[in-house]
């Protein structure tokens, strides 16, 4: 806590202008940029505002049992995918033994949380014995894109997929692999334009030195009864695609639909391999050294690992396109990379033409895809605010009536200082305002009655810096200071006690954001938003115009109703000083009376 | 005005004050006894908890004429709990009411059904899991422990282990005493009170904080002079910062108040009255806790210390000899300020570390001992 020197005051005096300019263009662009966007309320909680309501049952058909735990996990999963960063109060719960409601405030996307929430269910990957396009078949897929794996550690920028023009492989890697599995093979072949990366077909050779195709994952692929059901899917039939990887355990062998853009294809696929489970996490990177553009990283557990390393070992032995694995979600392949060696250690990239969109929502998949069991949509529903607009109504008047006894308290106590703490405080309002209804369709933020007491409180945690300042300032004039340099001379010690309060305040937010979900994550959001703004408002706005007060006649020279008069405030009479007219004459008088 | 702002003045310079230190038995007393209390409510009563962290059985209706402010007072008349009612898209209510087993929903369904004049056939009863306490609840606790350890870290760091201690023990004993009331009340837990209580975490060490700003700034010299113990420092920093503990107590309480008595004065008990009634206890007792609790604590820790108790010792033995020179004076021990003109007289002020030269020896009472 430097005292501040001397001249210090004479060239902070040339600066509270400047804050002050500042901080009224932010709220000026702000509140622009919110007029600007349309969203000029913030957006309201499902116990505010109703919204939408989704009832999901669970299907029994699925390999694991409909359990406490099992919908729990669930719960829990949704709750993270419909959060998203957390902040938007959606609200996931069982209801009865099998069934889970999500309810979605007004002004999300519903059809993107159904999206997200419904369809988001088991997750494996599977081996892939077969692959064929389906509809206009035949067509060359010009631009298909399976994705690459690449062990983390090859270093190479990846062999990643792109699309060779005909179906015909010319690469070394494709040309043995006309002895693999029997069936299809040679329409696979000509499908197997995914796998001729036009820039690395050196990569990919290597990869593949066997030739035999025919060991390795191809495990069932001879089983009959599922080579018909292979033949007669048709996956350019929407209801076909839906239905056809129903009832099937992840321990058989099963058909599945893919689409690689906008072309869908067919696929043979051997028994689960990786159970979704077992992915760790998984994040959408964009690879700036190589040319790989989007990417997704995945890290596996520990178990998921070792499965994921063997799988990958003998997979990579095998010829296109069985040393491909397809990602299925919810029945469907969303990607069928190819494998180019053994990948262990825990850790893989998938590569690929990707869009931004494409990699995040397949990151998100493989990060919270993993659902132990599968659902179906029940039924869909607007539902009104879970309180009603009474309670909103009632807390914004209490509020407001909280609030103007709150200014008279300030006025009767600070006089004029109050106008200081007051316009600070309608300053740290307005930019909470303003963010609020900004954040809310920025990053889905909304706004619940606790969060809106929380925020009412946080007029006494903000008013706590200006008293801890105000009451610095008051300390320095009863100790027989002018105002100009009592202002400058107890702002550094009250800037001290500001910061390290609000950091505990801070911490206590960043810590809930970071471990909690849900309402709570929510609240921690305001919480640390309301302590930001807090610092913000006292340093480029209260202090600032403390310093410009302090140059007024009326408060420097302690007027009666500055709130700053050194003779009600009990001042020491100065020392030797006359700068202070008429101070000294009733200073010292209640000395003496305790 | 005047009067407070002199208040605030004679604080300050040590004219007057209040021996919280020398007190700090009754008030330890007083919390221990409130502490008691509390958890011997917890432990009796328990804690009415809400379908959110308990389960409980959601009812829909068939499409229904009953508004939902009426469909709230039949659930809550049926069965005795709080219910959350929605209206659906489909014109059907959804009521859902905390605590519920299947006995006890057949039951209120047919009250419902006799309320709402409908057959009990078209009233679905079903239960719902308690998802937010079993998961969201427990992270939140998970948050409060990591955060809890990462604050008593930093108070370490930014002041001394003993102010992390009693930091700490200020923040639970808030906790404690919020927590009891709600179970001797018997107000349900909600979600929102849950929030409640964690902003008053913050706000309960954002006060003590506070105060023990002061109390670090003004100890910094401490051994360096022997007028003054620790204590007697202590209790100067709390007296010092007394103006602004009460002035931001009242400024956070007041829209606290205006949201229980107002909101819930009109409203009846609801959503607005659990949250607000949290709060409203739990800052006024984090404003207790700071001023009567935390510094006393760390005053009585500190006084352990080898180095403070021989500056008590020395500080005892000057002032023994002072009294014995001059005629006795009539306050002793730790009531200081009983004798503070007369400390005044002396020239150096120790625990002050603000450039005094200009007040100092100049044979004037000096006030600027902050």
């Amino acid at each position: 806590m430097a005292a501040p020197k001397k001249g210090r005051s004479a060239s902070a005096q040339s600066k509270p202008g400047r804050s002050l300019v500042l901080i009224l263009i932010a709220i000026v662009g702000l509140t622009a940029g919110m007029f600007a966007s349309g969203h000029t309320t913030p957006r309201l909680g499902i116990d505010l505002a109703g919204g939408t309501s989704i009832t999901l049952k669970a299907k029994s058909d699925q390999g694991s049992a409909i359990n406490k735990a099992n919908m729990d996990t669930a719960v829990e999963i949704m709750n993270r995918r419909v959060n998203g960063l957390g902040v938007s109060e959606a609200e996931v719960q069982t209801q009865g033994n099998d069934n889970i409601i999500v309810n979605i405030p007004k002004g999300t996307n519903s059809e993107k949380a159904r999206e997200q929430v419904g369809t988001t269910a088991k997750l494996y990957f599977r081996p892939v014995l077969a692959q064929e396009a389906t509809g206009s078949a035949a067509a060359s897929p010009s631009a298909s894109s399976s994705a690459s794996p690449s062990g983390s550690s090859s270093a190479s920028p990846s062999p990643s997929a792109s699309a060779s023009g005909t179906g015909e492989k010319a690469t070394s890697s494709s040309s043995p692999s006309a002895s693999a599995t029997s069936q299809g093979r040679a329409v696979t072949d000509a499908l197997k334009a995914d796998s001729t990366p036009s820039a690395s077909a050196g990569a990919s050779s290597s990869a593949s030195p066997s030739a035999s195709a025919s060991g390795g994952a191809a495990v069932t692929a001879d089983d009959a009864a599922l080579q018909a059901k292979y033949a007669a899917l048709d996956c350019s039939k929407e209801s076909v695609r839906a239905s056809a990887g129903d009832g099937v355990k992840p321990a058989d062998a099963t058909v599945a639909c893919g689409e690689i853009d906008k072309v869908w294809y067919k696929y043979l696929l051997g028994p689960a391999a990786v159970d979704g489970t077992e992915v760790d996490k998984a994040q959408a990177i964009f690879d700036t050294q190589g040319a790989a553009g989007w990417q997704v990283n995945m890290t596996f557990t520990k178990q998921g690992g070792k499965k994921f390393a063997d799988i990958t070992g003998k997979l990579a032995q095998n010829t296109q396109p069985q040393n491909e694995f397809g990602i299925v979600l919810d029945g469907n392949v969303v990607s069928s990379p190819y494998v180019s060696s053994s990948i262990t250690g825990g850790q893989a990239q998938i590569s690929g033409s990707f869009e931004q969109e494409e990699a995040q929502g397949l990151a998100n998949m493989l990060s919270y895809g993993a659902l132990p069991l599968s659902f179906e949509e029940q039924s869909v529903t607007t539902v009104t605010a879970a309180l009603g607009g009474d309670q909103l109504h009632a807390g914004l008047l209490a509020g407001a009536i909280g609030l103007l006894l709150v200014v008279i308290y300030l006025v009767a106590y600070y006089r004029g200082l109050a106008m200081i703490a007051l316009a600070s405080l309608l300053v740290s309002a307005a930019l909470t305002y303003v963010l609020m209804a900004l954040l809310g369709p920025a990053i889905g933020f909304a706004l619940n009655l606790p969060a809106v007491c929380g925020a009412i409180v946080a007029i006494g945690i903000t008013a706590d810096s200006f008293i801890v300042y105000f009451e610095r300032v008051r300390d320095e004039i009863r100790e027989g200071r002018t105002l100009r340099p009592a202002v400058e001379r107890a702002w550094p010690r009250a800037r001290r006690t500001i910061l390290v309060s609000d950091f505990v305040s801070f911490l206590a937010a960043a810590v809930l954001f970071i471990v909690t979900v849900g309402k709570v994550q929510g609240f921690a959001f305001t919480l640390g938003l309301t302590t930001v703004l807090d610092v913000v408002v006292v340093f480029f706005f209260t202090k600032p115009l403390m310093t410009l007060i302090a140059r007024r006649k009326f408060f420097a020279s302690g007027h009666k109703w500055s709130g700053l008069d050194p003779k009600s405030l009990g001042a020491q009479p100065p020392l030797r000083r006359t700068r202070r007219p008429g101070g000294p004459a009733a200073g010292p008088v209640e000395t003496k009376e305790a | 005005m005047s009067k407070l702002g002199n208040l605030g003045a004679r604080l300050h310079r040590g004219e007057i004050s209040y021996d919280f230190i020398g007190h700090r038995k009754l008030w330890y007393g007083i919390s221990i006894l409130i502490t008691i209390t509390a958890i011997v409510g917890l432990a009796v009563r328990g804690l009415n908890m809400g379908i959110d962290f308990q389960g409980g059985a959601v009812f829909t209706t068939e499409k229904t004429s009953v508004s939902v402010s009426q469909a709230e007072e039949y659930a809550k008349s049926a069965s005795g709990h709080d219910a959350v009612v929605q209206k659906l898209g489909n014109g059907t209510l959804r009521i859902q009411i905390a605590g519920m087993d299947i006995k006890q929903s057949n039951q209120i369904k047919d009250d419902l059904a006799a309320d709402f004049k409908a057959d009990p056939e078209t009233i679905t009863a079903e239960l719902v899991g308690p998802s937010w306490g079993e998961q969201i609840a427990s992270k939140a606790w998970q948050g409060l422990a990591i955060f809890m350890v990462l604050v008593v870290i930093y108070l370490a760091i930014a002041f001394e282990w003993r102010m992390a201690i009693a930091a700490l023990v200020a923040l639970i004993h808030d906790i404690t005493i919020t927590v009891g009331i709600y179970a001797l009340v018997g107000f349900e837990v909600t979600p929102g009170t849950v929030i409640g209580l964690l902003t008053i975490l913050g706000y309960s060490l954002y006060d003590t904080v506070v105060v023990f700003d002061s109390l670090k700034e003004q100890t910094k010299d401490l051994t360096k002079q022997t007028r003054f113990t620790y204590s007697e420092i202590a209790n100067r920093s709390i007296n010092g910062t007394l103006v602004r503990s009460i002035n931001t107590t009242v400024v956070a309480l007041l829209p606290v108040a205006g949201l229980l008595f107002i909101g819930g004065g009109f409203l009846g008990a609801g959503t607005l009255n659990d949250i607000s009634l949290s709060l409203f206890v739990g800052l006024a007792a984090g404003a207790y806790s700071s001023i009567f609790i935390a510094t006393p604590l760390v005053a009585d820790l500190k006084e352990r210390e080898p180095q403070i108790k021989a500056l008590k010792k020395r500080v005892l033995a000057k002032r023994a000899q002072a009294s014995a020179e001059e005629a006795p004076a009539p306050h002793r021990g730790d009531d200081i300020y009983g004798d503070e003109p007369e400390d005044a007289e002396a020239a150096v002020v120790g625990p002050r570390n603000q450039p005094a030269s200009r007040g100092r020896g100049r044979g004037r009472p000096s006030g600027k001992r902050r």
